[in-house]
């Protein structure tokens, strides 16, 4: 974990409201693990002080990027700022994918729009080529399909409404999957949390191991404040772990998806 | 030039520490900033057992500054003294260990048992958190209890206590006073306000807990009329915080009158601010020709 001044190298719009921002960060991008994410001070807000979390999409050499979707004020700043401009960074951060074995599982993996991207790095470093079930709502927003075809992944669409590849919810072409052949696989999951509990029940049924990477509201990004808990089993029933320092990838069978009465 | 003060028995080389629960345990930072450039290192508030702290989301944020109802989850005094205190108490710098309980005799024990621990520095007693149930804030907005809570301390502990008061009364003056009477050696001022905040289109409030605590650089001005007032109440020294981002707003708090500074909420955002804020005291000083820092403390001149 360090913190630098990052430069943006480029910061343009890669369709919708999805942007793609490469910076250079050469202390970062060097240590990056897949499924870690970076902690951004998007230094022209003035009043809204706290960092954003962003999971890093692709890491080579000096240079990093990250698939964002603009959803608030600090991502509409962010798709403001042009090349040249500096961003403070800390990271690399969190417990990340268990990356995959030539010899073990096949790896699938399940995401929810541009989760995708915070999966490319565990498909690049995979010895062993897998399948990526990606979903959205529409068309645009299935993003870096391409990218994942290039290592030689085979892609698995569906959009609910049916504008790009199978109609329906990613979970569906999963289980389906999973019926012709559960034997020695692992899920990977990133996306939006009912997501992520859909592939924990699937999982479950057909006796995969998985790992989640869980999606909470941050603030510190470092393990300090304990804004990001989530429930998770421990030794005395459950306790409140940190998606910034024990997570974000969590194993399916470890979170608990209510607060235990 | 002296950067070096003094918090009842306890000596710090610079008069710059963090706020309970904005800097963990003092070991997450570690990898970011060296810890014994501090003045000393204060931790997340214990109390006798582990607590898990309250649904989330805990936190929110709102302009210059955030929103939190944490809970004050912890892992209690074992657990801190197994998994923390063996880092602590290798550093060079001392710590300030932040206490509550739930009753007075619970806190009071917490301070025993500290009491029985070697090489602590000092012990803060949490009587101004808002966001817990029982405990906390009830012992900082009634004089009687908190005298009551800081006599109990005292008679159980040798260690300097720091009280860290309440901003949520009507006056700061009779707190401070009852406090010092009772036996503190010092006192923090100030903690985060009660506070809220909605979404308008959940029309949900955007904390689990409702209400919070408010910190961050929009409390700075009230804080810094709470130590000036603090200040003229008291003869032992004050530790100012509150939105503190850089070494001018720590100044600011000296002047009217803090002996320290803590840096709080901005932890969360800028993890060099402690050090930075250490740098920039020591060339103000030199830009303005003091050689001991202790000159700039209560140097406000109010007269016009």
């Amino acid at each position: 974990m360090l913190e630098e001044l990052v430069q943006i190298l480029a910061n343009e719009r890669e369709v919708g409201a999805y942007f793609r921002l490469t910076l250079l960060a050469p202390e970062i991008a060097r240590r990056v693990q897949p499924g870690q994410f970076v902690h951004i001070r998007i230094l022209p807000m003035r009043d809204a002080l706290l960092r954003r979390p962003f999971s890093v999409f692709q890491a080579a050499g000096d240079n990093l990027s990250i698939l964002y979707k603009v959803v608030g004020k600090g991502t509409a700043v962010l798709s403001r700022m042009q090349a040249g401009d500096q961003l403070g960074a800390l990271g690399p951060l969190g417990h990340g994918f268990t990356v995959p074995k030539s010899s073990g599982e096949k790896p699938l993996l399940v995401a929810g729009g541009y989760g995708m991207a915070a999966m490319y790095l565990l498909a690049q470093r995979s010895p062993r080529p897998g399948v990526v079930f990606v979903g959205g709502r529409r068309r645009v927003d299935i993003l870096c399909e391409q990218e994942f075809r290039a290592l030689g992944w085979d892609v698995c669409a569906t959009t609910e409404d049916g504008s790009y590849g199978h109609r329906g919810l990613v979970t569906e072409p999963l289980v389906t999957e999973l019926r012709r052949d559960a034997k020695r696989k692992r899920l990977f999951a990133c996306g939006p949390t009912p997501m992520l509990k859909a592939v924990a029940r699937i999982a479950d049924d057909f006796d995969v191991p998985a790992e989640l990477s869980m999606d909470e509201h941050m603030c510190c990004g470092v393990g300090v404040c304990l804004t990001c808990v989530i429930p998770v089993k421990s030794a005395d029933g459950w306790e409140y772990q940190r998606t910034c320092t024990e997570g974000p990838v969590f194993d399916s069978k470890e979170v608990l998806w209510e607060v235990p009465r | 030039m002296n950067l070096a003060v003094q918090i009842g028995a306890l000596r710090m080389q610079n008069p710059v520490t963090v706020a309970s629960g904005t800097f963990g345990y003092g070991v997450e930072y570690a990898r970011l900033l060296d810890l014994n450039q501090l003045g000393a290192v204060t931790v997340k508030g214990i109390c006798l057992g582990p607590v898990r702290g309250n649904p989330t989301p805990r936190t929110a944020e709102v302009a210059s500054g955030m929103l939190n109802a944490i809970g004050l989850q912890g892992p209690g005094v074992d657990g801190f003294i197994a998994k923390y205190w063996p880092f602590l108490k290798e550093l060079t710098v001392p710590t300030i260990i932040n206490i509550w309980g739930t009753t007075v005799e619970e806190y009071a024990e917490v301070a025993r048992r500290f009491d029985a621990l070697e090489g602590v520095g000092a012990l803060e007693l949490n009587v101004s958190c808002p966001n817990i149930k029982e405990g906390g804030a009830q012992f900082g907005t009634d004089c009687k209890l908190l005298s009551q809570v800081v006599a109990a301390c005292r008679r159980a502990t040798r260690l300097p206590l720091i009280t860290k008061l309440s901003p949520n009364v009507v006056s700061i003056a009779p707190y401070a006073r009852a406090a010092e009477e009772a036996g503190s050696d010092a006192l923090a001022v100030t903690n985060s306000y009660p506070a809220m905040a909605i979404d308008v289109e959940t029309r949900q409030p955007k904390l689990a807990n409702v209400t919070g605590g408010l910190t961050g650089p929009c409390i700075k001005p009230i804080a810094i009329k709470l130590v000036w007032e603090a200040a003229k109440a008291v003869k032992i020294p004050i530790i100012g915080m509150g939105g503190i981002q850089d070494a001018t707003d720590a100044i600011e708090f000296l002047m009217a009158g803090a002996s320290a500074v803590a840096v709080g909420t901005a932890n969360f955002y800028e993890p060099q601010t402690a050090l930075q804020v250490i740098a920039g005291i020591r060339s103000f000083m030199e830009r303005k020709g003091i050689r001991d820092v202790r000159e700039i403390v209560g140097s406000v001149i109010t007269d016009r």
